[in-house]
């Protein structure tokens, strides 16, 4: 157990859970090293929250069964949770205390004597900025401060690994780059992270990328190795009527898949050097003449896409 | 264990403290109670609307109906004169009683025949045509005993004539039968419920509501401690309520009390153990705070209206009389009502102490099985 404990933070082998027909997690295998940062990436519904819950022991599988920091999420799930912090979607914050209070209060359930609270929270405040708003009421704190704070408190007892359910979920842009400057840092201690996310960017920024779809896991991978597995390559097409040269290129033979995406067109073709001057005669010919083609780097989200849709054919 | 329960409990006081509206909740609607209840519940019926349709107009008719007048408990607002007069009295709810005389009342009454007055009373009010009723017959009845008398006199039997049973009445503990003493009492323990019922199952659902009770689920405390700790600020503001509301009686009522404050302390406490059960178990089956307010009042009136305070338990039909055993509030009543008044202690209130403990206990252990652990 310790040996195991040592190699990986997160073990899970065949972990199942259903809610009457529904299979919300389908036999889910997935490994976490000790000082990753690790994102699961669905679109809402995939299973990932349910699959959070289960590796933080609050939550029984039907089938299989995970090992966290060594301890088994059912057998030993009082023991594992003194060990972990866990950031649900929407943290737990008591609007009617102040933040001090709230920090105090799971400092105190967990049972953070006060000297180790007083040491810890200069670092804790500083990092995340609460310095001072600590006599302010939870519920005056902006959506980037409380998310500051929700952090601050499921952090307060050490945790060896945190777990972080859309972290970020309707943070603006600079408190979002705020708030990974911390886990950065946090990183930087030996602190493993299981993060779950809808935003590719976000989970860009991880060591090791899962994508869930479906209760399953497409593919589990670094960044550059999953970037890797795009089959094909990528134009990126610049238009002035997006819907006229979707149609004009949709059902070319070189063309794998169209996707508008903005204000462009995404491509798939298994050359860009070869489909790049048939391409362009095509659009000249519907009159798009102004149109500019770019071969760009497959992102995580173009991979997302046809790998579902490969699962969906 | 006890120092995370105590974290828990001073967070529940640091809230309820700082919630305007909870502390408002706390006060002035308990207070408003007991104020209101003990004003307007009054059982003691005075007053009551009378109207006379004396047909004969004689001297012993006259005397019959002076007995009415002169008598606190009637007020004669009406002389009928005609059938159709009486109807509408009655229809407009003029009157709650009509006392009428047949033309031949004094006639048959002085040739010795049976005669009769009827009595005609308006029973929407069912309890309250009730003693209405007993009061009327007290009258007829004296009436009658002094006829006889005349009678026996003009036939030459003189002497006191003294019925063979004569029935004397002392109503103990409260001489002057004030219902007052006996609903003050008894608001005190509706009040109780009420505060103690309703916090324990907002507080809880509260939790659930605003995502905390996931945020806990996830930290080493054990589901007993939380629940510890979410009840017991609950039963310690409880007992302020029953202070609060004491003094109220005590001194702006003036009820006696006559037993010793430590038989109503335990009785409250065990009482408490089944309202914070019942709140809790409430709090397992709600997922918001207004589910839980919904199945709070589902719970409560029935409580009230079975408990023996308001409709005496005799008269209820037998399959209630025995649903009235599973509902603490009709020990609770006992126990306040009967240190109040008849001051007996544990000696004498064992068994409603023993029933609430009982009772208040399984509950317990019911709410903290269903009080699951885990999200699943």
């Amino acid at each position: 157990m310790t040996t195991s404990s040592n190699k990986t933070a997160i073990r899970a082998e065949g972990l199942t859970k259903r809610f009457g027909t529904l299979v919300a997690v389908d036999g889910l295998n997935l490994e976490v090293a000790p000082g990753e940062a690790f994102a699961l990436v669905g679109p809402d519904g995939a299973g990932k929250t349910t699959t959070m819950r289960m590796l933080c022991g609050i939550m029984d599988p039907d089938g299989g069964r995970a090992e966290v920091l060594g301890f088994d999420t059912v057998k030993e799930s009082e023991r594992l949770k003194e060990h972990i912090g866990y950031m649900p979607q929407r943290f737990g914050l008591y609007d009617d205390l102040t933040v001090a209070e709230n920090i105090r209060f799971y400092a105190d359930i967990y049972g953070v004597s006060k000297a180790e609270r007083e040491a810890r929270l200069p670092e804790l405040l500083g990092f995340s900025n609460l310095t001072s708003f600590q006599d302010r009421l939870a519920a005056n704190l902006s959506g980037g401060m409380r998310q500051k704070l929700g952090l601050t408190c499921a952090l307060i007892h050490t945790p060896r690994l945190l777990f972080l359910d859309e972290p970020t979920f309707g943070v603006d842009p600079v408190s979002r780059r705020e708030f990974w400057a911390i886990l950065y840092q946090l990183l930087g201690t030996g602190m493993s992270i299981f993060l779950t996310t809808a935003y590719m960017d976000e989970a860009e920024r991880a060591h090791r990328i899962a994508l869930m779809h479906r209760g399953r896991l497409l593919i589990d991978d670094t960044l550059e190795a999953i970037k890797e597995k795009f089959q094909g390559e990528l134009l990126e097409i610049h238009a002035l009527d997006l819907h006229a040269a979707k149609r004009a290129l949709a059902d070319h033979p070189l063309a794998k898949q169209v996707l508008a995406r903005g204000d462009r067109l995404l491509v798939t073709v298994d050359s860009a050097a070869a489909a790049l001057k048939p391409f362009e005669i095509i659009l000249q010919g519907a009159g798009l003449s102004g149109a500019r083609l770019d071969k760009v780097e497959p992102g995580l989200e173009d991979l997302f896409v046809q790998m579902v849709q490969q699962e969906g054919g | 264990m006890f120092r995370r329960i105590y974290h828990i409990l001073i967070k529940e006081f640091i809230q309820v403290w700082r919630d305007k509206k909870l502390r408002f909740f706390l006060i002035v609607p308990p207070l408003v109670q007991i104020l209101a209840y003990g004003y307007a519940i009054n059982f003691d019926i005075k007053h009551v609307a009378t109207a006379i349709f004396d047909e004969d107009r004689t001297e012993d008719t006259r005397d019959l109906i002076y007995r009415f007048r002169s008598n606190q408990y009637f007020k004669v607002k009406h002389y009928i004169e005609s059938e159709r007069h009486l109807r509408d009295l009655i229809d407009h709810s003029e009157v709650t009683l009509v006392v009428r005389i047949p033309w031949d009342f004094s006639k048959n009454l002085r040739w010795g025949d049976p005669t009769k007055v009827q009595i005609i009373l308006d029973s929407s009010d069912s309890n309250a045509a009730m003693v209405v009723s007993r009061y009327v017959n007290t009258i007829l009845t004296d009436y009658t005993q002094e006829m006889f008398k005349q009678r026996l006199w003009r036939f030459g039997l003189r002497g006191e004539l003294a019925a063979p049973v004569d029935m004397e009445v002392r109503a103990w503990f409260n001489p002057n039968l004030m219902s007052r003493w006996t609903y003050v009492p008894g608001v005190i323990a509706m009040v109780v419920m009420l505060v103690s019922l309703m916090l324990t199952a907002l507080a809880v659902v509260r939790e659930r509501e605003i995502g905390t009770m996931e945020q806990i689920l996830v930290t080493p405390i054990r589901p007993m401690e939380f629940l510890l700790g979410k009840t017991i600020p609950f039963v310690i503001i409880s007992f302020g309520e029953v202070v609060m509301v004491t003094l109220v009686a005590l001194l702006w009522f003036e009820v006696p009390f006559r037993g010793s404050f430590l038989t109503l302390f335990v009785g409250t406490l065990a009482f408490l153990f089944n309202s914070v059960g019942v709140g809790l178990l409430i709090s397992t089956a709600s997922s918001t705070q207004q589910q839980a307010m919904m199945a709070g009042s589902f719970f409560l009136t029935p409580a009230i209206m079975l408990s023996g305070l308001v409709f005496p338990i005799n008269n209820m039909p037998p399959f209630f009389q025995y649903l009235t055993y599973l509902n603490p509030l009709r020990y609770f009543i006992i126990v306040v009502q009967d240190t109040f008044l008849k001051g007996v202690g544990l000696k004498v209130l064992w068994p409603q102490m023993a029933a609430m403990f009982g009772l208040g206990t399984t509950m317990l252990i019911l709410s903290a099985l269903r009080f699951k652990r885990r999200l699943a």
